[in-house]
C-alpha cells in the first residue's frame, strides 16, 4: 500500500488541497506530515506543498529549508525509490534545500500573478510525467510572486543537456516564447527534475486541477504517473 | 557586543526588474541624471560578543542563511 506524506510547514496552505487530490481524488493513501518530524520512512513520496512558509520572509522558502523535517527529506530523496515533488513553494524549498539547482526571482512584472497556464511537457520519460506524450500540453493555474527561474548558464546547459527540463510555459498549440513566460522564468521553465530523477519541483499547482468542475483535470495525469512509479517500484 | 551591518545585493548577472522598475519611475520624475538602480537587503546583526571568530561566523551566515549564492552577493561591516 503507498503512501504520501504531504508536508505543513508553518504557512503552508496548499497541504490540504495536495491531500485531498491524492486520497480523494486518486484513492490513495496520504497524510499531513508536521515540519518538525524526523522519521518519514514510511511514505513512498513526500510532496513538499504550496504557501508561504515562514510569511516568505527573506526569500520564499529560505527558512523553512532549515526545518527539522528537511534533514529527513535530504536522506529520503537520496533513495532512489523515493520521490519528492514540491509545488510552487515546495520548489522554491527544493531550490533553497539544494535538492534542484537554481533560484527563483521575483516575478518579471513584479505581480503577484494568478491564472491559467500551459505547459509543454519537456520530457515525459520521468516518473512524474510517464502518463503524457512528449509536446503534451497541460492546463494548470499559476499563482506566484517569485516564480522567474534563475541559474548561471553552466547549470542551465546541464539542465538542457541532461533532460531535467520537465515542464516549459507554452500556449496552447504548445509554442513556447516571450509572450507564453508568465514571469521571465529563464528558459521558460516552469518545472525540472534533479539527475537522479526522484526530485521534481514545478511552480504551477497540479492539485487545483484535478476536476473539470475546478477547472481542468490536467493535474491527474502527474499524480497518475508519480503512483504508477511507486506501485512498479514496490 | 557587535553590531554586524550586512548589505545583500544581486550579482551583477542577475536581472533586477525592480531596480530597472524604480530607474523608469525616476527619470520620469525628473531625474534624468539615473542611470541604474538596483535593489538590495540591508541586515543588521547584533551579537553577544565579538571577536576574532565573528568575521568567520557571520560569514556563514551570509553563506548559509541569508544570501542565496546563486543570485545574491554580501558585504558587511563590524562594529
Amino acid at each position: 500500500m503507498i503512501k504520501f506524506g504531504v508536508v505543513t510547514f508553518p504557512g503552508s496552505n496548499c497541504d490540504r488541497d495536495c491531500l485531498w487530490a491524492v486520497r480523494d481524488v486518486m484513492g490513495e493513501k496520504a497524510e499531513l506530515v508536521w515540519h518538525e518530524s524526523k522519521d518519514i520512512k514510511k511514505y513512498d513520496v513526500i510532496i513538499l506543498p504550496g504557501g508561504f512558509s515562514y510569511g516568505d520572509y527573506l526569500r520564499s522558502g529560505a527558512i523553512a529549508r532549515f526545518s527539522k523535517v528537511m534533514d529527513a527529506v535530504q536522506t529520503f530523496a537520496a533513495k532512489k525509490n523515493k520521490m519528492v515533488i514540491g509545488i510552487c513553494n515546495g520548489f522554491q524549498i527544493l531550490l533553497e534545500a539544494g535538492l534542484l539547482p537554481g533560484a527563483m526571482l521575483h516575478n518579471k512584472t513584479q505581480k503577484f500573478i494568478c491564472k491559467y497556464v500551459n505547459l509543454s511537457v519537456t520530457n515525459n520519460d520521468t516518473a512524474f510525467t510517464s502518463e503524457c506524450f512528449k509536446g503534451q500540453t497541460l492546463r494548470i493555474p499559476i499563482a506566484h510572486g517569485e516564480g522567474n527561474y534563475f541559474c548561471d548558464d553552466k547549470t542551465l546547459n546541464s539542465l538542457i543537456e541532461n533532460d531535467q527540463v520537465v515542464f516549459r510555459y507554452c500556449d496552447e498549440q504548445g509554442k513556447i516564447n516571450e509572450k507564453t513566460n508568465p514571469n521571465g522564468a529563464l528558459y521558460d521553465i516552469a518545472g525540472i527534475i534533479n539527475k537522479k530523477g526522484n526530485v521534481m519541483g514545478m511552480m504551477p499547482h497540479p492539485e487545483r486541477a484535478m476536476k473539470s468542475e475546478l477547472g481542468s483535470t490536467d493535474g491527474n495525469f502527474i499524480f497518475k504517473s508519480m503512483i504508477n512509479h511507486v506501485k512498479k517500484c514496490l | 557586543m557587535a553590531k554586524v551591518k550586512i548589505y545583500v545585493t544581486l550579482k551583477d548577472s542577475v536581472l533586477d526588474p525592480q531596480g530597472k522598475t524604480l530607474q523608469a519611475a525616476l527619470v520620469k520624475m525628473g531625474y534624468k541624471n539615473v542611470e541604474s538602480v538596483r535593489v538590495g537587503k540591508y541586515i543588521e546583526v547584533e551579537t553577544k560578543g565579538a571577536s576574532k571568530d565573528t568575521k568567520k561566523e557571520m560569514n556563514e551566515i551570509c553563506d548559509k542563511l541569508l544570501a542565496n549564492p546563486n543570485i545574491e552577493k554580501y558585504n558587511f561591516t563590524i562594529e
